[in-house]
């Protein structure tokens, strides 16, 4: 963990679209604070939460040990196409693979779709006469006048970002980096070259331009950023080591993170699932699916044998519905996530077979949700839990949102009740059923995919929206226990604090493993070694960390040759001999078999990727003991809300989460309220709060 | 008090078939879901070449999965009701499974096995689960559109008992095996079908016990009622009359002409393909359940693109054609490359609705992907053998331009250079725009592409040219629209270019290259009509030539309009 070796004082932000997440973690305990989000300059709002949180704690700049980051900086500006003017060079004869992205529809039954617009127009992108063959062989040698022309032609042009991307320079990078010191030398220090050989050494033309343009498009942007941040820092005293938080879940050196911007991409949800990962072994659970229910949307990410499950396909940008393929594709460290178009703002409607739809799209914060009185007619999914009586219109946000109950069921009434001839109540328990159905289905196909069985997993919710809907989904999903974190609403902040310092090394080759040598294999992971080491090694020392506490994680991916389902392989330690080769393609046989349930005799392996791994060891994690449950006190004030498992209106009880101790069991169907939500317990579940403060609630058997 | 409780009583129900709906669509995407994680075939798994859905105890579809390919939407729904001819329900245990590939009672050709599995509750028959996916050989000539008829094509399995009682039918399953190229896999994809129908049926008993229910018989009714009026109330919005579109086809020896007249009629709509081309003596043909699936496919995206597509949704469209067509092949038709015609029907159906919808369909798109199979025999140099596509322009859209570089109607993509060169000693010299291709008009047909490849080694190699279609017969544009620019082969050597116009296959000698020009898609409106600050756009990404701006949009590129 990053700062494992000395419990000392640190210290977390978390830049969000609407909100800055600052957590400040001293040996006494821990502080938050959300500031909203200063969008011009992000840095302000970051230094705002902090000065506010040493106010409180009376601390100051020269006390802080540690301090992580998080930022949707790159994100949005990839979102919103608010990058560098960015050019591409590339090999003659395929000056346009960066826009025919996929050549396929994302949608089959549109016809207007559109694809999303590439981050270089094709004046931008150059060509130059050069051709590496897939084994390395030089078909064209580099036309190097015609690149130092294309670099004359970009300056002309007052590009302020380079992506170089030639045919098989994942493996055979030598053109792209010879190309870049000539457009270097002409373009001057002040424009960013970028090759994709380094930013995304992997086989697949289009996802790797797309990622090196990605990188290119962001880094003058997040370097500017980053430097603001570092001398404002510098300015409020703090010289502890600033760590960046990546979308793989581990940190790394604010250099790094300025030249490989696009690693930092959705950062925010990595630290959620690194908090409930830590959590996860905290409870001592082998299996979990982390739920993150906000604004907009849901996030499932499954949590196996305490870390969170990792791939390397991302797509950022999705401009229609949410939906795959309408996006930038990024090809990442990630991790995997399933992402759902339902959250508070969900809008409902009624759709040509009279059926309620739920989402994707949203109220957003402005109008937001009708019963926030601001203007919204649309029934949205905070509408109809005001309806069912599952928030308190009084309490809501801490009470710093008034709710209004009438304008939440007028506008169920008209905007879903009108067509199926159901009032208000009914139209929210139809929202609300559909919207958990909708979760639970992603959830389900999620871990299909995965080749998971999801019943037998624990669910740990958070996000504002997650509590109120965690255990209807729980027993949509035949999951019997679900976990609910103290300070969900800053979750992602606080997983920062636990996340590694860590860094992943990729590099595709295509070769039959059996033609593999045992000295060539080793000779690249050494140098994969290095180049992860280069990065891990200064943060590790940074914060106090030996360069011996650093695990290596080595895989290999493997495939039937000719075929496309890769297994990952773990790599023995040490080094590679050909007994050990030859055992990896037992162990790919034999994980084929156990998948797919048959292996295919006769077929050679094939290796595709090899992946390295340096980390510092994970945060320790306190064991939670569990409640010793009793019976509960009378639970005051019960309040009549919608349980959805009796199809009906009943009494729920209304205890206040902090009043509860261990001692305490709370009998479903209850809502446990606190400041910033509320945790339906349903009827034939109880609740009680570990030693760690979590909130877990168990289906009685 | 109590008519309260029966009124929450009836919206409770109403919520709780709302419910179940969403789980049946969700348990038939698991279903494809298991079968893409473990089916063989790259055509299955990178292009999503397969489908799963379920059906009620009278063989009526009630969901299918939305996959890659609109080809199996109305054949998997009419080949369930093949298997109950032959297996009707009453003869049907718990554990059994049947199979076929025979294209006019499976999905349209051999390739497609078809795996049915009965499921049941309580020693009742209560729903059937069935599934589909291309799989890599079922040996005959290979995947070709050069057989003379169906016995060449392969080896065909009539609908027979794959599983008894859940017992594996070894005896089937050792006669496909042996007639497949690749027998491991062939077996593997049988058995992922199988077990894809199983995850199915396992999360319907779930379902079925959450909700308490002995039958599903009253959500099926309810599922095709509301499909039914919603698809009935879609059509019922067109003007009711008779339209009829034609299209001629380069076809593989002598062009085929498509002809289609559609009737509204009320809720009712009606697709006759009399008049089409006689069926051709090489593998295009579209047996009827192929025809149908692409006919309605066209239809609904115009018409009704958000209704789920289940027998209640289908049952207004009514598709005829005239047996012996090409559209609808009698055996022993050759069928394998079925979608060189099928991929056109949408064309023909926009065609057909281009006057009843007022104008506002699309032009005509590349259509049919082309197959670019690459191979060489050991006799020419090192073996290979390996399949890309090519992809056109699709047509420009009553609003905005067509997409660049896009199939329409398949859901095919493209497949990396990196990928290919790394499975043969093929190098891919250029694959780029083509500039001028996408038909002129108020909006332009979408941009095609060029594809160069030769062979590394010096060697030679051959092509299939069987599926390159629109050489002659270009996308058409709409309104006033230009026609997208035909595609073109060729094969080039240090003597120049030789264009190609067979449909057999193409040998590029020793040092030569295929040259192969994509079609792209046809204009939407007046030319002249097109916003000058889009003309200006296309004439600096150079997908517009200063001579065509001149010639066709009367232009030089003054965003302030040098009309």
């Amino acid at each position: 963990m990053n700062g494992a070796a000395r419990a000392g004082v640190r210290l977390a932000a978390d830049i969000g679209g609407t909100f800055t997440d600052v957590v400040l973690e001293t040996p006494a305990g821990r502080r938050s604070c959300k500031v909203l989000t200063t969008p011009r300059a992000p840095e302000e709002g970051v230094m705002a939460g902090i000065a506010r949180l040493f106010e409180e704690t009376g601390l100051g700049g020269g006390d802080v040990d540690l301090f992580v980051h998080g930022t949707t900086l790159a994100t949005n500006a990839l979102i919103e196409r608010k990058g560098a003017r960015t050019a591409l060079l590339t090999t003659a004869g395929f000056r346009d693979v960066l826009e025919m992205g996929f050549e396929k529809r994302f949608e089959q039954y549109d016809i207007g779709i559109e694809r999303p617009p590439e981050l270089v127009p094709r004046p931008l992108r150059f060509t130059v006469a050069e051709r590496v063959a897939a084994d390395g062989e030089v078909l064209v040698p580099l036309d190097e006048a015609g690149v130092a022309a294309a670099a004359r032609a970009m300056a002309a042009a007052g590009v302020e970002a380079v992506a170089i991307g030639f045919l098989h320079a994942y493996r055979w990078p030598a053109h792209e980096r010879r190309a870049r010191a000539i457009v270097a030398d002409i373009l001057g220090p002040r424009v960013t070259v970028c090759i994709s050989g380094e930013v995304c050494p992997e086989m697949r033309e289009y996802e790797r331009f797309s990622t090196t343009c990605a990188n290119a498009y962001v880094r003058p942007l997040m370097a500017g950023y980053l430097t603001r941040l570092a001398a404002l820092l510098e300015a409020a005293g703090i010289d502890c080591p600033l760590l960046l938080m990546m979308s793989g879940g581990g940190v790394t050196t604010l250099e790094h993170a300025a030249r490989f911007p696009v690693r930092l991409v959705e950062s925010g949800p990595a630290g959620g699932a690194i908090l409930a990962a830590h959590l996860a072994r905290e409870c001592g659970l082998a299996d979990v699916m982390a739920f993150d229910m906000g604004g907009t949307t849901a996030k499932v990410c499954l949590i196996v044998g305490g870390a969170a499950e990792r791939s390397r396909r991302f797509e950022v940008a999705r401009s229609y519905r949410n939906q795959k393929g309408s996006g930038l594709p990024l090809r990442i460290p990630v991790i995997e996530l399933v992402e759902i178009g339902a959250g508070g703002g969900s809008i409902g409607r009624v759709d040509a077979m009279a059926r309620i739809t739920v989402g994707p799209d949203s109220a957003g914060s402005e109008p937001g949700p009708a019963c926030y009185g601001r203007g919204g007619a649309l029934p949205t999914v905070t509408d109809a839990n005001l309806v069912l009586g599952r928030i308190d219109a009084g309490r809501f946000a801490g009470g710093r949102i008034a709710l209004d109950a009438d304008a939440a069921a007028a506008a169920l009434a008209a905007g879903v009740g009108a067509r199926l001839a159901m009032d208000a109540f009914w139209s929210a328990a139809g929202i609300s059923e559909i919207v958990e159905e909708n979760m639970a289905n992603a959830a389900r196909v999620h871990a299909i995919e995965r080749g998971r069985v999801i019943r037998n997993f624990t669910m740990i919710a958070f996000g504002g929206a997650a509590p109120l809907h965690a255990g209807r989904l729980a027993q949509k999903l035949g999951i019997r226990r679900v976990v609910v974190p103290s300070g969900a609403g800053v979750g992602s902040a606080i997983g920062f604090l636990r996340a590694p310092i860590a860094f992943e090394v990729v590099q595709s080759d295509h070769c039959l493993l059996a033609a593999t040598a045992p000295d060539d294999a080793n000779a690249r992971l050494a140098r994969m070694r290095e180049e992860a080491l280069a990065v891990v090694l200064p943060a590790a020392r940074a914060c106090g960390i030996d360069a011996a506490a650093i695990g290596q994680a080595r895989t290999v991916e493997l495939r039937y040759a000719g075929q496309g389902h890769e297994l990952t392989v773990a790599l023995p330690d040490g080094r590679l001999d050909a007994a050990a080769l030859a055992a990896l393609a037992e162990s790919f046989e034999a994980q084929y078999e156990r998948v797919y349930g048959l292996r295919v005799p006769g077929s050679a392996v094939e290796v595709v990727t090899w992946s390295l791994t340096l980390a510092t060891a994970a945060a320790p994690a306190a064991r939670a003991q569990a409640a010793q449950p009793s019976d509960a006190a009378a639970p005051a004030a019960p309040r009549a809300a919608w349980e959805p498992a009796l199809g009906r209106r009943t009494a729920f009880g209304v205890p206040w989460r902090f009043d509860r101790t261990g001692a305490e069991r709370v009998a479903g169907p209850a809502l446990v309220a606190e400041h910033e939500t509320t945790t339906v317990v349903p009827a034939g579940w109880s609740a009680s709060v570990d030693s760690l403060g979590n909130l877990v609630m168990e289906a009685d058997a | 008090m109590s008519t309260q409780a029966d009124a929450g009583g009836a919206m409770l129900a109403s919520i709780h078939t709302q419910v179940m709906w969403n789980r049946l669509i969700a348990v038939v995407e698991e279903q494809a879901q298991a079968l893409l994680r473990t089916a063989f075939g790259s055509v299955a798994r990178e292009a999503g070449d397969l489908s799963a859905g379920v059906y009620d105890t009278g063989g009526r579809m009630l969901a299918q999965a939305v996959t890659g390919t609109p080809g199996h939407v109305n054949t998997m729904a009419a080949a369930v009701r093949h298997f109950l001819e032959r297996f009707p329900p009453a003869t049907m245990r718990a554990g059994d499974a049947y199979v076929t590939n025979d294209p006019w009672l499976g999905t349209g050709h051999l390739f497609d096995y078809v795996v049915v599995s009965p499921v049941f509750r309580a020693g009742r028959l209560i729903a059937l689960f069935a599934s589909t996916c291309h799989t890599i050989d079922v040996g005959g000539i290979g995947f070709s559109a050069e057989a003379r008829s169906v016995f060449e094509e392969g080896t065909c399995i009539p609908h027979l008992k794959l599983m008894r009682e859940g017992r594996l039918n070894e005896d089937v399953l050792a006669i496909i095996e042996a007639n497949s190229r690749n027998p491991v896999e062939a077996r593997g994809d049988i058995l992922s079908l199988v077990s894809c129908n199983d995850v199915g049926a396992a999360r319907l008993l779930e379902m079925m016990a959450e909700f308490g229910l002995a039958s599903i018989d009253a959500l099926a009714a309810h599922i095709l009622a509301q499909s039914r009026a919603a698809a009935r109330a879609a059509i019922a919005r067109l003007p009711r009359g008779t339209w009829r579109a034609a299209m001629r086809l380069d076809g593989y020896d002598s062009p085929i002409d498509l002809h289609a007249c559609l009737t509204v009629d009320g809720e009712r709509l009606t697709v006759d393909f009399a008049g089409s081309s006689p069926a051709s003596a090489r593998g295009i043909n579209s047996p009827k359940c192929y025809t149908d699936a692409y006919a309605v496919f066209g239809l609904k995206c115009l018409i009704a693109p958000e209704v789920p597509n289940n027998a209640g949704s289908l049952e207004p469209f009514e598709i005829v054609a005239p047996p012996g067509s090409v559209v609808h092949p009698s055996r022993p038709s050759p069928v394998t490359a079925r979608h060189v015609i099928g991929q056109m029907l949408p064309d023909l159906m926009f065609g057909c609705l281009a006057e009843a919808a007022g104008g506002a369909v699309p032009g005509e798109s590349a259509g049919s992907i082309w197959v670019l199979a690459m191979a060489r025999d050991a006799a020419a140099g090192a073996p290979f053998n390996v399949m890309s596509v090519g992809l056109g322009g699709t047509g420009a859209r009553p609003t905005k331009d067509g997409l660049s570089t896009t199939a329409f109607p398949s859901g095919v993509g493209g497949i990396p250079v990196e990928v290919t060169e790394a499975q043969a000693p093929l190098v891919f010299w250029h694959k780029e725009f083509r500039p001028d291709s996408g038909g002129a008009g108020r909006h332009r047909g979408g941009v095609a592409q060029r594809i160069v490849v030769g062979a590394r080694d010096g060697g030679g190699f051959t092509c299939a040219a069987a599926t390159f279609d629109r050489r002659a017969n270009p996308a058409r544009g709409r309104s006033g629209g230009a026609d997208g620019a035909r595609g073109r082969v060729a094969v080039e050597t240090p003597a120049g270019q030789a264009t190609y116009e067979g449909k057999g296959t193409i040998v590029v000698p020793p040092g030569g290259r295929r040259v192969v020009d994509l079609p792209g898609g046809g204009g939407f409106g007046d030319p002249a009509a097109r916003d000058p600050r889009l003309v200006a756009r296309d004439l600096a990404n150079g997908l517009v030539s200063p001579a065509a701006a001149r010639a066709v949009y009367g232009t030089h590129g003054d965003p302030e309009g040098g009309r």
